[in-house]
């Protein structure tokens, strides 16, 4: 593709202006840049704010899409001041934007001003499961009457392959009911959930779920999708949970599509 | 008209899509919350621009919508994050991710941008301004080369608006670009809008500009409109916000153009504030109106000296 040889570039130091120019883009408090500057010797500081505010403004308004939910609880101003202090402390390291935002539910957990919601960040962590399930890659659930033809012997020797998309999320506070209630567009009603609750969020398809996980369940799935068998995952639920109801959490995640295929831990054993 | 700028894509017996022609079309940014309204309308002349950052996931949605939208329309695949514009190398995997797009959706166009968006590991999500000298040339050419032979086919670069000037400058912008062309072999992507923010912004008459823009190389058109600001003198700073209709000495500008280079693939932006279906659609009329009478009036031209 190359017209013209290497030999004709300039040899020597890499220009240092992208590191000048990209130095005070995230610190207003810098001096712009002097290697700028306007037309005919104008000024470049207001010139170089257009960029300032590119980068600051796209950055808060790419978490604002990553965190409606979010944002919807705290309300926008709230929202933006928040993710402010975040970009310009923890920019993006990729430029694809539907992976940015990894640490902003930590950093809420840290931001003083929404310490009067501390489920706050469980929230925004099933918004950012809710988009890494979006993009996952495609796959065809397992079908619900997948487990059906085994033998219930054998059953307990089973382990799943998790479906790219499914996610599972734990919190201590009502963090799925308060997700639900802000993620959709009609009104809320007050929440009168108060117990901790777990997500699971899959996409079998095309449309992203997600579900509130019954007593035990988190702790099931973790252990499956870690590929635990069946009996170990379930010793594992109970252990955790007295309540926790096998048969009801099997129907949930064969219906939920949180799994691709089954296999038999134990086949080299039944030879 | 150079052979590289706008060139088709490989003719594969292993293509997943019907070859959709592109030439002479407006088309429009794609945004998914038009898809019901653009399908419910049944396949139409004209074709889609993507960012191709927006697809870059490994599925879901995203794939799903495009490849509706490939299988009865071209595709225009159009960069916003590679960087070429920086001294620093570029981001193999974000080269590899490029290249399996191009591979996967067999674009009719491929686009990027003279600017960059990451230093070291940070990304800006912005297109950053350069310098114009030897040694930022040779960079950009560096990149270029090195996109083109990953993605096996030549790319349009796009001339950029800007709010400033770099004191260590000592090429125009329009020479900057002609000398890329001619290292790299790759063609232009001349926004017009872009041309219009960027005069206006540092004081130059934007037929000036176009006077000394190689046109011979340009392979697609952007239109989209700009907003204003004021800066620090209190004079006119123009915005390429893209959140709005093009403005009408845009639509001059762009009549001068395809006045020259006759009716080139022509994009309408809009990125922000999206409108409904409808009123870009109607934008993207308004300059298909532009690209055939201008095509009529070749064709003529060709007729008149045949006889």
């Amino acid at each position: 593709m190359r017209l013209v040889s290497l030999s004709e570039h300039v040899s020597g130091k890499p220009s240092p202006f992208a590191a000048a120019f990209a130095s005070a883009l995230l610190e207003p408090g810098r001096a712009v840049p002097a290697a700028t500057i306007g037309p005919n010797g104008k000024a470049a500081g207001k010139r170089y704010n257009v960029y300032r505010n590119n980068v600051t403004v796209s950055l808060i308004d790419a978490l604002a899409a990553v965190f409606p939910a979010t944002m919807r609880i705290t309300g926008v101003d709230f929202f933006r001041t928040m993710a402010r202090f975040h970009v310009r402390a923890a920019p993006p390291a990729s430029p694809l934007l539907f992976e940015y935002g990894r640490e902003f539910p930590r950093f809420i957990e840290s931001y003083e001003h929404a310490g009067q919601m501390p489920w706050l960040a469980d929230v925004a962590r099933i918004e950012r499961a809710w988009l890494d399930s979006y993009h996952a890659a495609d796959a065809e659930p397992l079908a619900p009457q997948a487990l059906a033809s085994i033998e219930a012997e054998r059953l307990p020797g089973i382990v799943l392959t998790p479906h790219p998309a499914a996610r599972i999320v734990r919190s201590q506070y009502p963090a799925v009911t308060i997700f639900a209630a802000n993620r959709s567009v009609g009104p809320i009603n007050l929440i009168e959930a108060s117990g901790p609750e777990d997500a699971l969020i899959t996409r079998p398809r095309l449309d992203v779920t997600v579900r509130r996980l019954p007593p035990g369940g988190a702790v099931f799935l973790e252990s499956l999708m870690e590929g635990e068998s069946l009996g170990g995952a379930a010793a594992a639920a109970i252990s955790q949970s007295l309540d926790f109801d096998l048969a009801a959490n099997m129907e949930g995640i064969l219906e939920s599509g949180a799994f691709t295929s089954l296999d038999h831990e134990a086949d080299h054993d039944f030879p | 008209m150079s052979e590289m700028a706008g060139s088709l894509p490989r003719a594969s017996e292993t293509s997943r899509f019907p070859a959709h022609a592109i030439a002479g079309l407006a088309g429009t940014s794609f945004k998914h919350e038009h898809l019901p309204a653009i399908l419910a309308e049944g396949r139409q002349d004209g074709f889609f621009e993507v960012h191709a950052e927006n697809y870059m996931g490994a599925g879901g949605p995203p794939h799903q919508a495009l490849t509706r939208i490939r299988q009865d329309h071209a595709v225009s695949l159009h960069g916003v994050c590679m960087s070429l514009g920086g001294p620093q190398p570029l981001d193999a995997e974000h080269v590899a991710r490029f290249r399996a797009l191009v591979d996967r959706y067999e674009p009719a166009l491929v686009s990027e941008h003279l600017a960059w968006s990451t230093h070291e590991t940070t990304f800006f999500n912005d297109l950053l301004p350069l310098p114009y000298t030897r040694a930022t040339l040779a960079h950009v050419v560096d990149h270029i080369d090195q996109l083109q032979e990953a993605i096996g086919r030549p790319i349009l670069l796009e001339n950029p608006s800007t709010y400033l000037l770099f004191r260590e400058s000592t090429m125009s912008e329009s020479g900057f670009l002609r000398e890329v062309v001619r290292r790299s072999g790759c063609g232009l992507l001349l926004d017009v809008n872009n041309v219009f923010v960027s005069a206006t912004n540092h004081g130059f008459a934007a037929r000036d500009y176009l006077a000394d823009f190689p046109l011979g190389h340009v392979g697609e058109i952007h239109l989209a409109g700009h907003a204003a600001q004021a800066d620090d003198e209190g004079d006119l700073l123009l915005i390429d916000s893209h959140d709005g209709p093009v403005a009408d000495a845009v639509w001059k500008l762009f009549e001068i153009v395809i006045g020259r280079c006759g009716p080139l693939p022509t994009l309408v932006e809009w990125d922000s504030n999206i409108p409904d279906w409808p009123v870009l659609k109607t934008e993207a009329a308004a300059a298909q109106g532009i690209l055939d009478r201008h095509a009529a009036g070749s064709m003529a031209e060709t007729r008149h000296a045949a006889r």
